[in-house]
């Protein structure tokens, strides 16, 4: 790793403002994206801005319609809070699914969501639930949010600041796991909301990251069912191809995960 | 460059390293305690693990100035004296290491899940919840087994102590 200058400021806009006046900086949350990145030298910020024990960025609150979670929450504080497993219990499952106990103890929700690792959980879980992220300077809609690999439509030193998720009717996350990573590589979030709509989002799998899958959506529009998902498949053109499985292999999982993620609503599924 | 204290094992340390610096480094390199290992350095392995304000954390994934201010347990600081933590004496008693080199991760991720279950530890959650820590030698049966004895004479201990 190279050298570089740790900062610790106390509130949002002093790291905004760090970030601007110290030209080459990264901010840094857990740290277990950006420190394996750095370790292996495909980053070198030469300022690192640590966002995790600024006060506004921590917490969860919940009510009828959603669920807002701060930044700086850790997986393992989401997978424990009661607020979110009694309004969506499969992001609650979602987040306790994460790596494992130690990375859960220090990632946070903010990190993974300003990733967007392909590969990752939590953006399946803001796109399926309608969330909307809020930044330093805006909110964001997720369909507004997810611009491709490891790109969002956060700007040049723009802060996340929490994300809120719409509490649905129901819902339910299916994920099948790379044997050796364990990140998933087909992971399907659906979601039935309170005005009827209903979302599918696919993690794991895309070319370009996390996306819809509208003809799930609307055959899940008419028949709220694993029958109705029965014979569909996705366009295999637009999924990924690498060491772990060809893109019809995954297109097959993707199908398979959205089936077990409707079929045992209210949960997570695995393996 | 970062003037960091950290108590580690209840004692306050000290020291200026460079911001870069990681926690395990500081451990091992500025304070000679190298009870905690590097097994893999990219996150995966466990052999690094400590408890960071009361939890598991990978020692090799934090940096030393993120942990300005925190108290910090290794391996070293479990036992009492000479009598070894009952989760060492487990690990011990039913042969829950062969070369040793992932037993101070072993023993510190699994002290904290016995804190996080109490004495509600099953097989099942004792083997999903090893998932960060890996072992080339012993095939973790007897880790488990070391695991699920200790946890519930660590739940005894707890309890007397209410
Ligand atoms: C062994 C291991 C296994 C893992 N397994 C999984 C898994 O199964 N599924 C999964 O989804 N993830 C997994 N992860 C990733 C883990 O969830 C990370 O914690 C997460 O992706 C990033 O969160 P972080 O807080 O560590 O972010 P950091 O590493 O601190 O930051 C990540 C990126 O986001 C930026 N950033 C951070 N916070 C903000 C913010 N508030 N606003 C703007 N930008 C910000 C940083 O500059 C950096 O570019 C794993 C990681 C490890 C080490
Ligand atoms: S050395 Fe830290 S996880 Fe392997
Ligand atoms: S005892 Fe040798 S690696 Fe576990």
């Amino acid at each position: 790793m190279y050298e570089t200058t740790y900062h610790r400021p106390g509130s949002v806009a002093e790291a905004a403002s760090l970030f601007s006046s110290t030209g080459d900086a990264a901010y840094f949350s857990g740290g277990h994206t950006l420190l394996p990145t750095m370790k292996a030298r495909l980053a070198a910020p030469a300022n690192l801005i640590d966002l995790r024990n600024i006060p506004d960025l921590k917490g969860i609150q919940a009510s009828g319609d959603s669920v807002t979670i701060g930044a700086a929450t850790t997986h393992a504080e989401v997978a424990a809070s009661n607020d979110v497993a009694g309004a969506i219990a499969p992001l609650a499952a979602l987040a306790g699914s994460i790596g494992d106990p130690a990375v859960r103890h220090v990632g946070t929700m903010g990190g993974s969501v300003a990733n967007n690792d392909p590969a990752a959980d939590y953006p399946a879980a803001v796109l399926a639930l309608a969330g909307t992220v809020h930044t330093n300077k805006r909110e964001i809609a997720a369909d507004d949010y997810f611009t491709g690999l490891f790109s969002t439509a956060l700007e040049e030193g723009e802060i996340v600041t929490k994300v809120a998720f719409k509490v649905p009717e129901t819902s339910g996350y299916a994920k099948f796991r790379n044997p050796a990573s364990r990140y998933p590589m087909a992971g399907v979030f659906v979601a039935k909301h309170k005005d009827g709509s209903v979302r599918v989002a696919v993690t794991g799998a895309g070319n370009d990251g996390v996306f819809r899958w509208n003809a799930a959506e609307e055959a899940l529009s008419g028949n709220f069912s694993a029958d109705a998902l029965k014979g569909l498949s996705v366009d295999a053109s637009g999924i990924m191809s690498d060491i772990h499985g060809s893109a019809p292999y995954r297109a097959h999982l993707v199908g398979v995960m959205a089936g077990r993620a409707v079929a045992n609503l209210g949960t997570l599924t695995m393996d | 460059m970062a003037n960091v204290t950290i108590t580690v094992n209840g004692k306050s340390e000290s020291r200026e390293v460079e911001d870069r610096t990681l926690l395990v480094h500081f451990l091992r390199d500025h304070l000679g305690l190298t009870g905690t290992h590097v097994g893999c350095d990219t996150s995966q392995c466990g052999a690094c693990v400590v408890h960071m304000d009361g939890i598991a954390v990978k020692s090799c994934t934090v940096l030393a100035a993120a942990a300005d201010g925190a108290e910090v347990v290794t391996i070293e600081g479990l036992a009492d004296g000479d009598e070894l933590h009952p989760m060492q004496a487990a690990f011990r008693e039913h042969h829950g290491l062969q070369c040793g080199f992932c037993t101070p991760g072993m023993i510190m991720t699994a002290v904290d899940m016995v804190q996080r279950h109490g004495g509600n530890l099953d097989e099942k959650t004792v083997r999903h919840e090893l998932e960060g820590n890996y072992c080339r030698c012993t095939g973790y049966h007897n880790i488990v087994k070391a695991i699920l004895d200790a946890s519930g004479k660590m739940g005894g201990v707890q309890q007397a102590a209410e």
